[in-house]
């Protein structure tokens, strides 16, 4: 065998042995992936339903917004038995030129959500009929991520995280570990180049990293997580060995400067946490302050994780991975080189 | 014949400080082929950073160390496959068994498989070729670590306190291995804090203190150098002390609550004396050892 390929094994069994790295290269993620993904599955589809009776254009332009959810009844009287019994906020009757709509009092924001849409779906109308050119335009665009279930924005976001932890934790305990153990010092006595070992480890990086990407997919796509693949989701590979890299350097930067493993997972974790919440693990960056987006810029996750979103879930093609693969190659070259400088084989 | 192959180690003149602190002080030696070579001394003596200066691990501030006619430093890859080496805290891949402990050092210098996990049975460890390294006891680790040391067939052997900390029957079965070790023609510089233990295995030691070489030869040429008297012991009471010294050759005789000590540089004639009067009971006869050597040469008793 080579020493490449043994070295490999080696730390392929050494990491399936060790439940404490399984556990948070696996499991941790995956408990927020269900979580999450359970809590907030009905979030984004809260459409409000109302009755509606009857057609024509009005009630045509109401279904093309998107907004109201149309059940539709023949019989005006059975509709209005549900709005009053409550079991639906609003009624709309459409005949001729005249709507009519009923509303229960009960709930004003839901009312008043339908006659504000309602009203406004009739002014174009009448607006379009007149034929006078309208002196003000509204020009209302929407933001991608409103039209993203939160399982969808939570599976490459969680993804992301767990590559993450699992790379700088990864890196940084075997560094501290091997250096602690000695390990390092005796493979310096080996005729084998920093490279083989080096490269053995990054490959089992790259294998979690791909496992994790494998499980957690696979968890969301089933039914009670309903995640929904788009376009060319293969293009998450690059992407999760390019991540993999970057934090692996900076998990060798850590393991540099820390001489326990206690410290180590402490640096690693003061690194992580703060960056994955910044970077869209748990919820859409967009969502944030202008100056925290801005922020969140210079961690490598925010830059997987967009590109994650786009390839998974977004439906973009490999064009989408051109800004995050060159912020990660170049983050892992500068941390990679600094992590080389700073690299000691003994305390 | 040995004399004109060049010397398996060629150490000369090392230095090492750390601030103040002279760890290794003009350190010189040499160790031929085949030869099992101790360096000896308490902690902090200087042991371990000669080892790892003269292995290549440490840099010398001045001095020359030469192995098999090469350089050790910087790291020289060409020596690198003819050195083992036990580092003093043993170092192990985590999680790994004894057996795979050996195919992966064994891979780092091309070693099969099949041939590393012969090692286990030089070190009696063959019934634990599956057992994890951190499940093993204190003796079969050092065992595996010198195993691990050996796995690529190396010509020099360096072992750092490989007895370290082991309860007596595992220092004894270790010696058995060491001894293996040597009968196949390998070089051994060790290290240790036992001085009796050095006395028994090696062919020459070096005696070390505060950075420094005190002494160097063969065990029984020191001991014998230092023409120390031999003490002589009796049962308490078998012979009156003033009796004990009237015998000829008698330095001194001592009594204490158990015993009768008599201290002699003649003991021949001495014992056969006390045997014409019939008085040997409870006889122990101790001759000089390193410590007293090291007494002798540091002026303070031996101290691990
Ligand atoms: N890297 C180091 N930095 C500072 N002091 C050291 C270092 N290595 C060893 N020493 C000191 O040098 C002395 C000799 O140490 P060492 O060679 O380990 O002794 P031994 O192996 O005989 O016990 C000790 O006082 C030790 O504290
Ligand atoms: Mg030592």
């Amino acid at each position: 065998m080579t020493a490449f390929k043994s070295l490999s094994a080696a730390m392929i069994k050494g990491f399936l042995r060790d439940r404490m790295t399984l556990f948070f290269a696996f499991v941790f993620p995956l408990m927020f992936l269900v979580v999450f993904g359970l809590l907030f599955r009905d979030a984004s589809d809260d459409k409000t339903k109302i009755a509606v009776v009857g057609d024509g254009p009005v009630v045509a332009a109401l279904d093309k917004t998107g907004a109201l959810e149309l059940e539709k009844y023949d019989n005006a009287e059975v509709a209005r038995q549900k709005v009053h019994d409550g079991d639906l906020p609003a009624l709309v009757v459409a005949g001729g030129s005249g709507v009519e709509l009923t509303f229960a009092a009960s709930d004003q924001v839901k009312a008043q959500t339908v006659i504000g849409i309602v009203s406004g779906v009739v002014d174009r109308i009448n607006l379009a009929e007149s034929g006078v050119p309208p002196a003000f335009t509204l020009e209302a665009k929407p933001v991608e991520d409103a039209s993203l279930k939160p399982i969808q924005y939570l599976t490459p976001g969680i993804l992301s995280w767990a590559v993450s932890i699992s790379g700088v934790f990864g890196a940084a305990l075997t560094l501290v570990s091997w250096r602690k153990k000695q390990v390092l010092r005796r493979i310096r006595l080996a005729p084998v180049g920093p490279t083989a070992v080096l490269s053995s480890r990054v490959l089992v990086s790259v294998g979690t990293a791909v496992a994790q990407g494998v499980m957690f997919v696979a968890v969301a796509l089933t039914p009670p997580f309903g995640l929904q693949l788009t376009g060319q989701w293969w293009l998450a590979l690059p992407l999760l060995v390019l991540g993999t890299t970057a934090f692996f350097a900076v998990g060798m930067l850590v393991g540099a400067f820390c001489r326990t493993e206690e410290a180590a997972s402490g640096a690693a974790n003061l690194i992580v946490m703060p960056m994955a919440f910044l970077s869209g693990t748990f919820f859409p960056v967009e969502n944030a302050p202008g100056w925290l987006q801005a922020v969140s810029n210079i961690f490598p996750l925010r830059h997987m994780n967009d590109g994650m979103l786009d390839v998974l879930v977004r439906g973009k093609g490999i064009e989408a991975l051109v800004v995050p693969s060159a912020v990660l190659i170049g983050f892992t070259l500068v941390v990679g080189f600094i992590a080389a400088r700073v690299f000691r084989w003994e305390d | 014949m040995t004399g004109a192959r060049i010397p398996a180690v060629v150490v000369a003149d090392i230095r090492k400080h750390y601030g103040d602190l002279k760890a290794v002080d003009g350190v010189s030696f040499t160790v031929a082929e085949g030869e099992f070579f101790g360096i000896l001394g308490p902690n902090g003596a200087g042991k371990t950073t000669t080892l790892e200066i003269v292995e290549g691990l440490r840099k010398a501030d001045s001095g020359a160390v030469t192995l098999l006619g090469e350089n050790p430093w910087p790291r020289n890859t060409k020596l690198l496959p003819r050195i083992g080496v036990q580092l003093q805290a043993s170092s192990f891949f985590e999680k790994l068994t004894a057996k795979e402990q050996l195919q992966t050092f064994g891979s780092l210098y091309g070693v099969t498989a099949a041939k590393a996990v012969d090692m286990l049975e030089l070190v009696g460890l063959t019934d634990k070729a599956d057992v994890q390294e951190n499940k093993l006891s204190g003796g079969q680790r050092q065992r595996l670590s010198i195993a691990c040391a050996l796995v690529h067939d190396p010509d020099i052997v360096f072992l750092d306190e490989p007895t370290a900390a082991l309860d007596p029957q595992a220092r004894r079965n270790l010696w058995d291995v060491l001894r293996a070790i040597q009968a196949r023609g390998k070089t051994i510089v060790y290290t240790t804090h036992y001085l009796d233990e050095a006395e028994i295995l090696c062919d020459r030691v070096a005696i070390m203190d505060k950075g420094r070489i005190l002494a160097m030869d063969a065990p029984a040429t020191l001991v014998r150098g230092l023409d120390a008297p031999t003490h002589v012991v009796l049962q308490k009471g078998t012979l009156a002390p003033a009796d004990a010294r009237a015998i000829d050759g008698v330095e001194q005789a001592q009594e204490d609550e158990v015993s009768l000590t008599i201290s002699t540089r003649k003991p021949a004639p001495v014992l056969s004396a006390l045997a014409e009067r019939g008085t040997l009971d409870g006889l122990q006869v101790r001759t000089a050892t390193l410590e007293d050597v090291f007494l002798d040469l540091t002026g303070r008793e031996y101290r691990a």
